[in-house]
């Protein structure tokens, strides 16, 4: 899926640009617990969140995740939206809540860290 | 012929939870820019974080130093802080005397020390009650995890 479609699934905002919206994004994951992402994650996902703070970028930029969507209407300060752009980490936020979100893109075939949606 | 070992030294901050990362991020773009295959230094960023993240959360200070040999690659992390009591304690998922401020922002679940023993080959924690904590990982580039 192409990180313009999952902007239109979840209705999103994008919070810098330039961004390439035809970035391939291949699987999800979903977690407010960076621990549980920097343990089970296969890089490349989609991260799924509704925590807004600088180090939600980090561990996307180590665990190299592609992408980030907060949730919930929620939004990083700037310094956090300025990291993320010098990692060149497109970063998204929609009013839906987390299990809404996921439920959107799960419906539209975007599998989790397993290679899974069932 | 000497054999060839590249050496780095990075300082961490305790209490700096906003550049808590920029050290492993260092780290990362070295491995990556000398070569290493993608799985491998996504590891080793990983396993650095955790350890960064540690000293950020729980010491005063600390000192990253990575060394890069051509059979292994060894990331050492020496801090000055309150040091860890019961190490065997400290290492089971679960275990964790983060405060409140940690855990909300997705650390602090006790999962941390694991983390770093899962992508590594060898984890050797040395600490002084008092003084601080010496946390010393080898890994080795040929060495295949699987995932879960
Ligand atoms: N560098 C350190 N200095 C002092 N205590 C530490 C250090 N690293 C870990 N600890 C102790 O070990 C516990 C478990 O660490 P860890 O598994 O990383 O979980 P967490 O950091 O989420 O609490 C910490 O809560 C802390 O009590
Ligand atoms: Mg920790």
């Amino acid at each position: 899926m192409q990180l313009w479609e999952i902007q239109g699934i979840l209705e999103a905002e994008l919070l810098w640009e330039p961004v390439d919206l035809q970035m391939e994004i291949e699987m999800a994951r979903a977690a407010d617990l960076m621990s549980d992402v920097l343990n089970r994650s296969q890089g490349g996902e989609l991260l799924i969140t509704g925590l807004v703070n600088s180090q939600v970028i980090w561990t996307a930029e180590l665990a190299e995740l592609k992408a980030i969507a907060f949730v919930r209407g929620k939004r990083p300060d700037q310094e956090t939206i300025g990291l993320a752009k010098s990692k060149d980490i497109p970063l998204l936020a929609t009013k839906l809540l987390m299990y809404e979100a996921c439920v959107r893109l799960g419906m539209r075939g975007l599998p989790g860290s397993l290679g899974t949606i069932w | 012929m000497e054999e060839k070992v590249l050496e780095w030294d990075y300082e961490i901050n305790g209490k700096d939870f906003r550049n808590a990362g920029k050290v492993s991020s260092k780290v990362k773009e070295i491995l990556k820019e000398l070569g290493f295959d993608p799985d491998f230094v996504r590891r080793v960023a990983i396993a650095s974080y955790e350890a960064e993240m540690n000293v950020v959360c729980h010491a005063e200070r600390g000192v990253l130093h990575l060394t890069i040999s051509p059979e292994e690659l060894r990331i050492v992390v020496k801090d000055k802080g309150p040091g860890i009591q019961d190490i065997e304690l400290a290492m089971q998922e679960g275990y964790s005397t983060a405060s409140p401020e940690i855990r909300e922002m997705g650390f602090g679940a006790g999962m941390g020390l694991p983390n770093i023993k899962k992508n590594v080959d060898k984890l050797n924690i040395a600490s002084t009650v008092g003084e601080g904590t010496v946390v010393d990982m080898l890994i080795k580039p040929s060495s295949i995890r699987e995932f879960g």
